[in-house]
């Protein structure tokens, strides 16, 4: 720690703090353009200049460190002024050079009302121009179809290039030519290849980079803010969801360094879009083949009739990727009320459940940042979970980081050492064989990931199986208790998974899992099937049974619906979501959802009462109050799992010992933007599909 | 200083020779492990002696070879005004026109370029003998003004003499380099003019 004082008030401040973070320290706000608190130091844009006693003219705070402060004579603290006339006259003169060349077009600017530089000049600049030259204009720049660009707004920042190459490790943008012709632009200006491109839209601290799909619909100041989390993928990135009216315009990301650190993924910031395409906004009821629409209480009455008239035996329920735990509880409560064993929530047939640490991503997503070995089975972290993908290209650029695969090879923006993509290569690790073993074994903190890819395949037991005696056979589980290390994670891709399992909507004594209940439906052992959000299963495989579909989009289960009872999307009901890690967070309503569609839970109680067994709860708080007294780890939210040690039998009895086959693996996401039915029904989700997916396919088929 | 673009029309490939090849063998050879990419510059120099400019393809050679990204490569070769990014002549005259030269006439230098090459920077004659541009300081100012081609600088120019230069590149010649007045460098016209006793 070292001492300096800012503008009066010492602070104690670590050493390799910059002269800006330790100006913060002390309560005093330093300007900027170019500082960015998770992206490499630049100092170009000048603008957080401030004056060190003793310097000669004043200094750029972002890029001096306090500990290379210079004592007063008699060993005093460093003296930084960030207030004085000196300070106010230099910063004048950067907001002057910034202006001379930015055009006055900040009534048609998107980033207007939230442009650090608008609001900067309000502090530093001048309200006339003393230069009579011309401006230089820029053409603009084409990065895709996310991002919008208008480059004689740039200001040369440089922070869309360093996060580029730094966070998100496509190193695609650079700033060509010098001086006043410099021009930030992609390599012949082609499109973005990063699942995380649009947070430079987040970066650009004016209106150069915007957004694309949102450009000239709103203004920051007409937007009901709303906090909430995302369920694009199993992360739970926190988000903000911006509405008008009944409109979702936009999502941003909310700073949780736990989680999402400031950044989402594409799809979680752009899928916005498919919240207002195809959505079942009244009940229907399929009449001589044909849906027609109906009332609720149709609805109601024809599901309830069909669930009484059936026995238990032969009811099913799925629940899908997208939903909260709310409704999950409730169904399984209904079903568990009706006797039906028949239940699961697993769509990809993953083998996973039991202990809880069998299926969380046990070391923490902040963990990884400490581990110093990673063997990646059968996952794809940058399509599966994109922001888990950019925390591993994090510790593997800040030190020494062995990561071995094995699954096919694709580029993951770090080094990967192939181990092939058969699974031999995990029974020969779990023998206790080879490089990759060795390199766990010797490692301080290894780590092992699973994906859902190898999880769903018929022999997904054996391979979990074979992770687990890994995980504990290189010493990945360290001694339980506070601090302790675990290295056994389970990658998940559904928002609803864990949340699912925690409640373990999973089948009961003698009940079917989902390749059971379409075997079942198909063969007419399964006449009714309640698919909650699920549409991610061979909707032909359901056969003759009888389909009740509650969901918010008219997706595959909607179109073989027998009922359609409509549902809220994430965005428009508060729900808990419990996400890879085991962490559960809320999310929140930012809107009401469309027509008649109402929410999850509320619409499993109304077929509950419709039924005559009603649920013991009437609100959302009486059914979150039973759903922590049933399954504890829903009483505390934002908290990891966290799950240390246990001993090295446990373990081994997580999954069932097998034959590993060596089919190849098959990842689970073959398209990262239409991995759901909300990005199915979203414009934009298909153009980035149609650019990044589809078209260089067809190029390699050429 | 205008924008510095890659050449509408570019040529599909590129490659060194055998030579160049081997000589850039050995340079990327004479960097630590791991900073090979600092030999992109003099890869990207050799690569316009060569083809006389950088083409698009050139780029994307050398930065696959020193495992750069392609745009780290492209921001090189538009900050540095010594690459070219469009064919020049094969005689590429570079017209120092900073303070000392200008007082000394690089203007009426300017003036037989514009007259004699084409009235623009850059612009090659349809022979495709000859381009011109004007560069910063070429660091010989007591020689001022001087003209670069190649890699040679010409010295002590004037109009006259200017056009007598161009002439012996027209005809394929490869005239003297250094001051093209009678002196030594940058020793006194006509011999020394102090320690005239010392003979060397």
């Amino acid at each position: 720690m070292t001492k300096i004082i800012v503008d009066g008030v010492e602070v104690d401040v670590p050493g390799d703090y910059s002269l800006l973070q330790a100006a913060e320290a002390a309560g005093a706000e330093i300007p900027r353009f170019c500082f960015h608190e998770r992206l490499s130091i630049a100092g170009n844009c000048r603008m957080c200049l401030v004056e060190v006693k003793g310097a000669p003219k004043p200094v750029a705070s972002c890029a001096q460190q306090v500990r290379d402060q210079r004592p007063g004579p008699n060993g005093e603290p460093a003296v930084v002024i960030t207030n004085s006339a000196v300070v106010k006259k230099a910063r004048e003169g950067v907001m002057e050079f910034l202006l001379l060349n930015h055009p006055l077009d900040c009534p048609i600017c998107d980033q207007g009302g939230e442009c650090d530089l608008q609001d900067q000049a309000m502090g530093y600049g001048i309200d006339e121009a003393r230069t009579r030259e011309f401006r230089r204009a820029v053409t603009d720049k084409n990065m895709g179809p996310l991002v919008k660009t208008v480059m004689t707004r740039c200001i040369q920042c440089t922070r869309c290039v360093r996060f580029a190459a730094e966070v998100a490790g496509v190193d695609e943008i650079g700033g060509i030519g010098r001086g006043e012709d410099m021009e930030i632009t992609t390599y012949l200006e082609k499109s973005l290849t990063s699942e995380l491109s649009a947070n430079i839209i987040d970066l650009c601290p004016v209106g150069a980079l915007t957004s694309k799909p949102y450009a000239f619909v709103a203004r920051p100041w007409e937007l009901r803010k709303t906090e909430s989390i995302d369920a694009m993928d199993a992360v739970g990135s926190n988000i903000r969801v911006d509405a008008r009216g009944a409109e979702v315009l936009r999502v941003l990301p909310r700073v949780n360094d736990d989680v999402n650190e400031e950044w989402i993924s594409d799809k979680t910031r752009f899928v916005v879009d498919g919240l207002g395409r195809q959505r079942l906004d009244k009940p229907y009821i399929r009449q001589n083949g044909k849906l027609r629409p109906a009332t609720w209480d149709e609805a109601l009455a024809a599901v309830a009739l069909r669930l009484k008239n059936t026995a238990s035996d032969k009811i099913a329920a799925i629940a899908g990727d997208l939903v909260s735990a709310e409704p999950v509880k409730a169904l399984k409560d209904l079903m568990a009320s009706l006797g039906v064993a028949n239940i699961d929530c697993r769509q990809d047939g993953a083998k996973l459940g039991g202990a809880r640490a069998s299926y969380l991503f046990n070391t923490t997503i902040s963990g990884i940042e400490d581990a110093d070995a990673i063997l990646l089975v059968g996952t794809n972290p940058r399509w599966e979970a994109p922001l888990v993908n950019s925390r591993i290209r994090k510790a593997w650029l800040r030190h020494p980081l062995k990561i071995a695969r094995i699954g096919a090879p694709v580029d993951l923006t770090y080094d990967v050492t192939e181990l092939g993509e058969d699974f031999g290569a995990l029974a020969k690790i779990a023998a206790g064989e080879g490089d990759a073993f060795k390199a766990l074994k010797d490692a301080k903190h290894p780590m092992l990931i699973v994906g859902q890819g190898a999880l769903s395949r018929p022999d997904g037991a054996a391979i979990l199986n074979a992770c687990a005696r890994i995980a504990a056979a290189t010493g990945m589980i360290g001694p339980a208790g506070e601090g302790g290390w675990n290295g056994f994670n389970v990658l998940h891709t559904a928002a609803a998974r864990v949340g699912a399992l925690d409640i373990g909507f999973l089948p009961g004594e003698g009940g079917r899992d989902v390749a059971g209940i379409l075997d079942g439906a198909s063969r007419g052992e399964i006449e009714t099937v309640w698919l909650l959000g699920a549409d991610e299963i061979d909707m032909a495989k359901l056969g003759g049974a009888f389909v009740i579909y509650q969901g918010s989009h008219g997706d595959a289960g909607a179109h073989r619906a027998d009922v359609i009872l409509p549902g809220a999307a994430y965005t428009e009901e508060p729900g808990l979501f419990v996400n890879t890690e085991g962490r559960v967070q809320a999310a929140n309503r930012a809107v009401y959802p469309p027509g008649e569609a109402r929410e999850n839970w509320k619409i499993v109680r109304a077929v509950s009462g419709a039924l005559g067994k009603p649920l013991p709860y009437d609100d959302i708080a009486a059914l979150r109050t039973k759903l922590a007294a049933d399954v504890p780890s829903f009483a505390t939210l934002d908290v990891p799992a966290g799950s240390t040690g246990g001993d090295a039998a446990t373990w081994e009895a997580v999954g069932k010992a097998g034959e590993i086959s060596s089919a190849p693996l098959i990842y689970p996401i073959t398209d990262f933007y239409l991995t759901n039915p909300i990005a199915r029904a979203s414009r934009t989700m298909a153009e980035c599909s149609r650019l990044f997916v589809a078209a260089p396919a067809v190029q390699a088929a050429e | 200083m205008a924008n510095r673009r890659l050449a509408t029309q570019q040529p599909a490939s590129f490659a060194f020779t055998a030579d160049n090849l081997a000589w850039i063998e050995k340079l990327i050879a004479r960097y630590p492990e791991g900073r090979q990419a600092s030999a992109v510059i003099p890869m990207l120099w050799r690569a316009q002696e060569q083809e006389g400019w950088i083409s698009e393809a050139c780029i994307r050679w050398i930065a696959d070879r020193v495992g750069l990204a392609y745009v780290r490569v492209y921001e090189i070769v538009t900050f540095y005004t010594m690459f070219h990014l469009a064919p020049v002549g094969r005689t590429h005259v570079q017209v120092c026109g900073t303070t000392p030269c200008m007082l000394r006439g690089a203007g009426d230098l300017i003036d037989v370029c514009k007259s004699r090459i084409a009235k623009q920077q850059k612009k090659v004659t349809e022979d495709g003998q000859f381009s011109w541009e004007e560069v910063e300081c070429l660091g010989a100012c007591v020689n001022a003004p001087l003209v670069q081609i190649f890699s040679d600088t010409y010295e002590d120019l004037t109009p006259e003499s200017f056009n007598k230069l161009l002439d012996a590149f027209a005809r394929g010649e490869s005239p003297k380099p250094g001051p093209q007045i009678d002196r030594s460098f940058s020793a006194p016209e006509g011999g020394p003019l102090t320690l005239t006793e010392v003979k060397d």
